[in-house]
């Protein structure tokens, strides 16, 4: 995977294990230099307001850690089901597949290319 | 109306609210709900679960299929005895949150159901109840 990190949620988690798994997320992607993440939830057939609030909450820490998080995979009801919940996900990219979502991170989505172009040259030098 | 089946189920950890979300699955699986409404009911039964362990402080949900002139519906009611709501229409509020999180769980329930009922005594506790025809 290199420099990015790809984490595949395969348990209905309870609250304490989300948090977990925020907090630990967010430590990796300091440790690995990490530049994207992707989160596969296609196992998920439940997001609620917590999940979602986690799903927010990576994105945004990464964000802040120079990373982007792509969220990937998430099924059709749990789609209607979160908009009527009232949870559109703002600030979460999202793709239909891990191929997809990493197509994305690999092209620098929003604001990446930059630093796409600037590590570009001392790869093919060293 | 009629109830067909009914089970009771503790919300006292977070352990509870992921049975809660498992139980209700397996119900409306069993009784022919279409997916995306066992997705509605088991989100919206998720966030009551997760209300009545942290701020009712524990309690029960029951999970109930009712008949009603032919019409087959899935009804959770979670009860707890907990401090109560003291303006239940500011906690109906989306966005209004007393914990920490975003303030969706009731707002959030009422709008994947079909009926949606609650009741809340100071110092007493709360009772949510949920229904979706199938």
């Amino acid at each position: 995977m290199g420099e990015f990190l790809l984490v595949t949620v395969q348990v209905d988690m309870h609250d304490r294990l989300a948090m977990a798994l925020q907090d630990d997320l967010t430590e990796r992607i300091v440790a690995n230099h990490a530049r994207g993440v992707l989160i596969d939830i296609s196992a998920l057939d439940v997001v609620d307001s917590f999940i979602g609030r986690m799903l927010g909450n990576i994105a945004s820490m990464s964000r802040v850690l120079d990373a982007e998080t792509v969220v990937v995979g998430m099924r059709p009801a749990v789609a209607i089901t979160l908009v009527e919940l009232g949870l559109a996900l703002p600030g979460i990219r999202t793709a239909l597949s891990v191929e997809r979502g990493m197509q994305m991170l690999r092209s620098g989505i929003s604001g990446h290319q930059r630093s796409v172009f600037e590590t570009g040259p001392d790869d093919r030098q060293s | 109306m009629t109830v067909n089946r009914s089970e009771s189920i503790p919300v006292r950890s977070q352990e509870d609210v992921v049975a809660v979300r498992q139980r209700v699955r397996a119900v409306a699986a069993e009784e022919g709900f279409r997916l995306v409404d066992q997705t509605k009911l088991v989100t919206a039964a998720s966030e009551l679960a997760r209300n009545t362990y942290i701020y009712g402080g524990g309690g029960a949900g029951l999970i109930e299929i009712i008949e009603n002139g032919g019409r087959k519906g899935l009804r959770v009611t979670f009860e707890d005895s907990g401090p109560g709501i003291a303006d239940i229409a500011l906690a109906m509020k989306d966005g209004y949150t007393t914990g920490g999180g975003l303030g969706l769980g009731l707002s959030g329930a009422k709008r994947l159901s079909n009926e949606f009922e609650i009741a809340s005594t100071p110092g007493e506790g709360t009772r949510v109840t949920i229904l979706r025809w199938r």
